[in-house]
């Protein structure tokens, strides 16, 4: 290819194997041309075609494919027709009727686009002619002298406008334009209110009671004696409230005499019974997936693991910080309470959340 | 041109041999997945003589790893002094034990004892310091829970780690949460009482007998779901059919766009 002097030497000129293509039998590449046809995708000029490229369906092969052709668009129209139909016929009401009407009109639909397109596939590579049509590459940059042209006709633009002659228009217009750019800016305010401190309280608070989610029954510590018990708990008054559970979720998890360890808040359990936030720090998925063998909870999302044993601090995976340990107390009737809100947000963290945020522990702030 | 030659190059040669890879990729997953069955048990009171029984078993096949009494191996195995019959009959009738290796996790494995011979280790065991009972066959019953809280606390408390449908999942450090679809409705009520492996216990003071059974109706009742489409996928959820759908749709689109290039023989 060394002796090529015209074009630029970066144009693909085709690939190394056409040099011998004679010379040995080319691997058949599944889904190419068979060898006996040309293989290259760019014409040169060395290699002029030998004969006129042009390959036209004819004879009962073409009859075929024009009938085939036709059955698609039939089919599409039938499709078309079918979609009107159960349109009218079959109406959205009960799940059951809803669910029938969807997938019919679906189906139709589907049938009505997909036949179109097949059909046209297949015209295009049934009936239609093959033209091979070389086209050759030329660089894209205009000649010095077009873009000189441009340059002048710019410039006597400018001067004829009077641009730079008439202020007051000029100024006018550049004050408009500033005004159309800031013009939307004032509805991303609607992005807004910043959440204040929502994302800092939760529905656990001074004397609630721990329901058991479900049954959204109290626990008494007596009920929950069996080291590794593991069961998800509700604030009172709060076990249907989605918008509060969200953030109000919380497992509490049953130890053995002496097991839990540092940096655990011991003040917050009671009887070795401890309780964590259930919304992962790290993006928020529900963290229950508690090995009592191990202790350690982990996240499905993002395989992060928290030491149920020691404060849940993270031991593996993305989460930034430890899960939110609650609380705990007994009221006057033996049950298991929050004595307080969780003391540190519960959650995903964010930038905003200060001090230890993203340091880890339990401590008070 | 050779006979082979002509076959390797024939115009269906290309999809025969995708169609073919595809097929036994298929084939070969499923000869290596598959599950054993379980035998279901039940109560039945305890005798002097099961006990006598179990206690010849135990010695037999479950001393050398937790000792002649039960007690326990340090690093070996667990004392079973106080787990119960439950988790006994649990253990064995699943297959877990008795345990080849210790590892991770054990795996169930086809089941070695009869029902009288389960029964009577888990009388023996239970000789020894109390536990939770084997549960009757009216305690794991489903008839007549409320299903609807079933699966509440399945979703709350269970999905977690056997998925939503049962099928399981995977813990840490090669632990995992065996799939429900095979488990009896003795052996799920005794799970949740006893808490095998890394499962935590659920005892019957935080979800009650009545609350079990509820969890057991919808365990049972969703295996018997029907499969959109024909195919369970394993039940996992989008993952796997986001899989099938990704995998099949880009061998439609491959067959289409390689039909679509196909050039025109000139005959």
């Amino acid at each position: 290819m060394s002796d090529m002097t015209e074009g630029p030497r970066d144009l693909p000129q085709g690939s190394d194997g056409e040099q011998d293509e004679g010379s040995r039998a080319p691997h058949r590449v599944i889904g190419t041309p068979p060898p006996a046809e040309a293989r290259t995708l760019l014409a040169s000029e060395q290699e002029p075609p030998q004969r006129p490229r042009i390959i036209v369906p004819t004879g009962p092969a073409a009859k075929r494919g024009e009938r085939l052709v036709a059955t698609f668009f039939l089919l599409s129209g039938l499709a078309s027709i079918g979609f009107v139909a159960s349109y009218v016929t079959l109406r959205p009401g009960s799940l059951v009727d809803t669910l029938r009407s969807n997938l019919t009109l679906g189906i139709a639909m589907s049938v009505a686009f997909g036949a179109i397109a097949i059909g046209a596939v297949l015209w295009l590579h049934l009936l239609m002619p093959k033209v091979e049509i070389p086209e050759d590459r030329h660089s894209i940059a205009s000649s010095p002298a077009e873009r000189a042209e441009f340059a002048d006709t710019f410039a006597e633009g400018a001067e004829r406008s009077g641009f730079v002659k008439r202020p007051l228009v000029r100024r006018s217009l550049l004050g408009a334009s500033v005004l159309l750019g800031v013009a939307p800016l004032v509805v991303l305010r609607d992005l807004g209110p910043l959440p204040e401190t929502k994302l800092r309280h939760t529905a656990w608070a001074r004397g609630r009671r721990l329901l058991v989610l479900g049954p959204n029954t109290p626990i008494r510590p007596a009920d929950f004696s069996s080291p590794g018990q593991m069961i998800t708990v509700a604030p009172e008054g709060f076990e249907d409230n989605q918008d509060a559970m969200a953030k109000a979720a919380t497992i509490i998890i049953k130890f053995r005499p002496g097991q839990l360890k540092p940096p655990t808040v011991m003040n917050w359990a009671v009887d070795n019974i401890v309780a964590y936030s259930k919304i992962c720090t790290h993006v928020g998925c529900p963290v229950a997936l508690y090995e009592q063998t191990t202790h350690r909870i982990l996240c499905p999302c993002h395989q992060s693991t928290f030491d149920a044993a020691r404060g849940a601090k993270v031991v593996f995976g993305p989460a930034p910080r430890a899960l939110p340990q609650l609380p705990l107390g007994v009221d006057s009737e033996g049950f298991l309470i929050s004595t307080n809100d969780y003391h540190v947000p519960v959650g995903p963290s964010f930038w905003e959340l200060g001090g230890s945020g993203f340091s880890g522990g339990n401590e008070q702030s | 041109m050779r006979p082979i030659t002509s076959l390797r190059r024939h115009r269906v040669a290309g999809y025969a041999v995708v169609l073919l890879g595809l097929v036994g990729a298929g084939a070969a997953y499923t000869a290596v997945a598959g599950q054993p069955g379980t035998a279901a048990a039940d109560a039945s009171p305890v005798s002097r003589q099961q006990i006598a029984e179990g206690q010849a078993l135990f010695a037999r096949t479950c001393a050398s790893c937790h000792g002649m009494h039960a007690q326990g191996i340090s690093g070996v195995g667990p004392s079973l002094i106080g787990v119960g019959a439950a988790a006994v009959d649990f253990q064995v009738s699943t297959g877990r034990m008795p345990g080849k290796v210790t590892g991770a996790e054990m795996p169930p494995r086809p089941v070695v004892f009869s029902q009288t011979q389960i029964h009577a280790l888990a009388a023996y065991v239970a000789s020894l310091g109390g536990g939770p009972a084997i549960p009757s066959g009216d305690q794991v019953s489903p008839a007549g829970a409320n299903l609807a809280l079933g699966q509440q606390l399945f979703i709350t408390n269970c999905a977690q780690c056997h998925n939503f449908s049962g099928a399981g999942g995977a813990l840490t450090s090669g632990k995992f949460a065996p799939p429900l679809n095979h488990a009896t409705p003795t052996q799920i009520y005794e799970a949740m009482q006893t808490g095998p492996e890394a499962m935590p216990v659920f005892s019957d003071t935080t979800i009650t007998p009545a609350q079990k059974r509820d969890v057991i109706a919808y365990v049972t009742k969703v295996r018997g779901q029907p499969d959109p489409g024909g195919f369970s996928l394993g039940r996992v959820g989008p993952v796997t059919e986001g899989l099938v759908a990704f995998l099949g749709g880009i061998a439609v689109l491959i067959f289409a766009a390689m039909w679509i290039t196909m050039k025109r023989r000139e005959s």
